[in-house]
């Protein structure tokens, strides 16, 4: 592809080499894909002392190079020379946690009997530091055979020196290979010596996580703080997001109401306020909330809590025949499912990571939440149910532990039948705690935020303007009894899905807006906002109404409710459909995955719908 | 004494382990977590409920979670190996 040499980072998974990677590359990084296999390939340019561009691959994390995934194949293949669409690279830079010597050595070593060019980064020589590790890089130069720059990737210390070595690696210079030690338990036993012989000084490890671990693992109180930490989350949610949502709101009304003073009345000023603006910003209102959400999910993760809740459901994981490493990808579905679904690719058992893609839609994914928000904004009241828990967070935690329930439900049925076979495991390292760089948050948020506003701008612009335009033509006669929204094409696609779905309590604007929503889910919120801001053309006065005011109008409770049952279990959404089809290498298990969902939706729906009326409510 | 039958921080080292009680991929990620026969291993947490859940156990610097099912295949006694000979 480019001429640049190429330079590969390679070494334990959390040896801080994607740190590394960010911290040399800056924002010049490209993402993409070794052909073949769903590996997602990170470079990036990297400029040595004298401008010469590098190019710099952030190789995925592995303990050896035996491979147990696919990731992990790729890093041996490329470090090999062996993976298409790749060159052979012309230096390593090989990635080692300093507090964790005896560990990454082993691999260290193994990399370096090779015979490629070497640099070994000797990282996060504050964390050992901090737990009374002293090391002598010069030491594990001398016995390693290789330059060892001491570094702190998350505070760039030590990278003018990574980059000083790299460039002296690719002047052309002899590549000497260091001989293997024999078998597995020999380089071993060399990796430990090695790590001895480098320590100046050290004192018992790891006092602070493992007084943390005391409480946050326990058993009883362990289980607690997770569910108390989930909570809060959802508290959070709502009660953050308040004045931020307001802001926008504000924003979209002015803005609206600028567009219907500047113009005549006319099909363009109809689709600017009723498409754009009130379709559009009735998704992009959520913005807050999705950001709050994702906060929560990148302090998990950055502080090392994640692993740690993996461990505390792991009996739960494992009763439903799951391996407690699927619980990180289901929380990120929280998130999305798109990079959950990705995140599989770290489970080793074929079957246990297909029940896992096959069940990550179940997790409340942050395009569901602008649904639940508007519909439990509409219907639910705002009211204290005492010691300061809010109804409206209670009722949306229930919504998330419904989708949890329904999961680890259907993973056991699924285990039992089409994805039956041994049990999973759960092999894990647990990380050290630490603050997250505030940093490092701000831009995950960033980055969100990012792809959020452009999902609003591209694919939930297109339904809702693809919508609009099939609920404005063609136009319902002066003076017809029939509604505009009725005598449309959408109305009348609408009324025909409606025989299906009246039975559960759905009307035909439900039907309306599940179509577009087959995009994205979110979209059925700006749908909904786009047919009765049509429908409220008429009436001045309604137009001014927000869409939870005009739903709580036009919907009885019931419907409500299922209407929010079925989005714990709506398959619709095409990037998930996509990626599973690319995870799986076929059709057959998305068809699947739809086809259980659907099911399980109009189910849900329908006792949901059944049970409420015949409640009274 | 099994590794599942040690009690929290006890320091012990690997006696033996029954490397066909487990799947060759969980036997290669245990030798590459550096728990084989001989290392040092101190068992901190157990996980879940009524004692099923997983196990966190400390190998050199480093804290790693598995199931009992694993931890069973693990023969441990209590001490320091050095202090064997
Ligand atoms: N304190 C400290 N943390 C680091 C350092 N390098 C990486 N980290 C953190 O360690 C974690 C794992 O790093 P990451 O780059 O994702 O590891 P990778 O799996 O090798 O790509 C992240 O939370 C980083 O912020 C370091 O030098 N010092
Ligand atoms: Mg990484």
């Amino acid at each position: 592809m480019s001429a640049f040499p190429l330079v590969a980072l390679v070494g334990n998974p959390n040896a801080g080499k994607s740190a590394l990677f960010n911290a040399l590359t800056g924002a010049r990084q490209k993402l993409g894909n070794y052909p073949g296999v769903t590996v997602e390939r990170k470079a990036g340019r990297l400029s040595l002392s004298d401008g010469r561009p590098v190019e710099l691959v952030d190789l995925p994390g592995t303990y050896s190079l035996d491979p147990t995934s696919p990731d992990e194949q790729v890093t041996r293949d490329v470090v090999l020379g062996k993976q298409s669409g790749e060159r052979l690279p012309d230096a390593l830079v090989v990635v080692i946690d300093a507090s964790n010597l005896d560990n990454h050595l082993r691999f260290a070593l193994e990399l370096l009997s090779l015979g490629l060019p070497t640099v070994v980064a000797l990282n996060m020589v504050d964390l050992a530091s901090r737990d009374g590790l002293e090391l002598d890089p010069a030491v594990l130069s001398r016995e390693l055979g290789v330059p060892v720059v001491p570094t702190v990737a998350v505070r760039k210390r030590g990278l003018d020196d990574l980059r000083g070595q790299i460039e002296t690696l690719l002047n052309p210079a002899p590549a000497r290979a260091k001989a293997l030690p024999g078998d597995f338990n020999a380089v071993r036993a060399e990796a430990k010596r090695i790590a001895k012989a480098a320590v100046v000084r050290e004192t018992p490890s790891r006092r602070l996580t493992a007084a943390v671990d005391r409480i946050a693992l326990h058993p009883v109180f362990g289980l607690f703080m997770l569910l108390g930490l989930l909570f809060i989350m959802f508290q959070a949610v709502y009660a953050w997001s308040e004045a931020p949502i307001a802001m926008i709101e504000g924003l979209a009304g002015t803005l609206s109401g600028a567009v219907t003073d500047a113009l005549p009345d006319g099909l363009l000023r109809s689709f600017l306020v009723d498409g754009v603006i009130n379709g559009v910003g009735s998704v992009v209102v959520f913005l807050p909330q999705i950001l709050i959400l994702f906060f929560f999910i990148l302090m998990l993760e950055a502080t090392g809590y994640m692993v740690r809740a993996a461990f505390l459901m792991d009996g739960l994981m494992a009763r439903v025949g799951l391996s407690g490493r699927a619980f990180i990808p289901l929380l990120s579905s929280f998130a999305c499912a798109v990079p959950g679904i990705m995140a599989t690719r770290t489970i080793a058992d074929s079957k246990d990571r297909l029940t896992t893609i096959l069940i990550a839609p179940l997790m409340t994914c942050s395009a569901r939440l602008p649904v639940y928000a508007v519909i439990i904004g509409a219907f639910i009241p705002a009211r204290d149910v005492g010691l300061g828990v809010g109804l409206q967070g209670l009722v949306l935690f229930c919504l998330y532990v419904a989708g949890i329930v329904g999961a680890m439900l259907v993973a056991l049925v699924l285990r039992m039948t089409v994805t039956k076979g041994a049990s999973g495991s759960f092999l894990m390292e647990m990380p050290k705690y630490q603050w997250p760089r505030p940093r490092d948050v701000l831009l995950g948020l960033w980055q969100r935020a990012v792809i959020f506003l452009k999902r609003a701008g591209t694919i939930i612009f297109a339904s809702t303007v693809i919508l609009w335009l099939m609920l404005s033509f063609p136009k319902a006669p002066e003076n017809s009894a029939v509604s505009q929204v009725n005598y449309s094409v959408a109305g009348r696609i609408a009324n025909g899905l409606n025989v299906v779905l009246e039975p559960i309590g759905f009307n035909r604007d439900i039907s309306l807006a599940l179509i577009p929503a087959m995009a994205a889910r979110e979209v059925a919120v700006s749908a909904l906002a786009t047919v009765y801001s049509l429908d409220a053309d008429e009436d001045e006065a309604k137009l001014e109404r927000s869409l939870g005011d005009r739903l709580k109008d036009n919907w009885p409770l019931p419907t409500a409710l299922a209407f929010l049952a079925w989005f714990v279990f709506a398959p619709q959404c095409i990037s998930t459909i996509a990626v599973t089809k690319r995870e799986t290498n076929g059709w057959r298990w998305p068809l699947f995955m739809v086809g259980y969902l659907f099911a399980l939706a109009y189910a849900a729906a329908g006792l949901t719908y059944w049970t409420a009326t015949a409640a009274g409510l | 004494m099994r590794l599942t039958d040690l009690p929290l921080r006890q320091p012990a080292y690997v006696d033996m382990i029954d490397w066909n009680a487990l799947s060759a991929t969980d036997g290669q990620r245990l030798r590459e977590f550096g728990l084989i026969e001989g290392a040092d291993v101190e068992a901190l947490h157990h996980g879940g409920l009524l004692g099923r859940g997983p196990i966190a156990c400390k190998i050199g610097r480093m804290t790693i979670a598995m199931r009992r099912a694993h931890a069973a295949a693990i023969s441990v006694r209590i001490g320091d190996r050095d202090e064997r000979a």
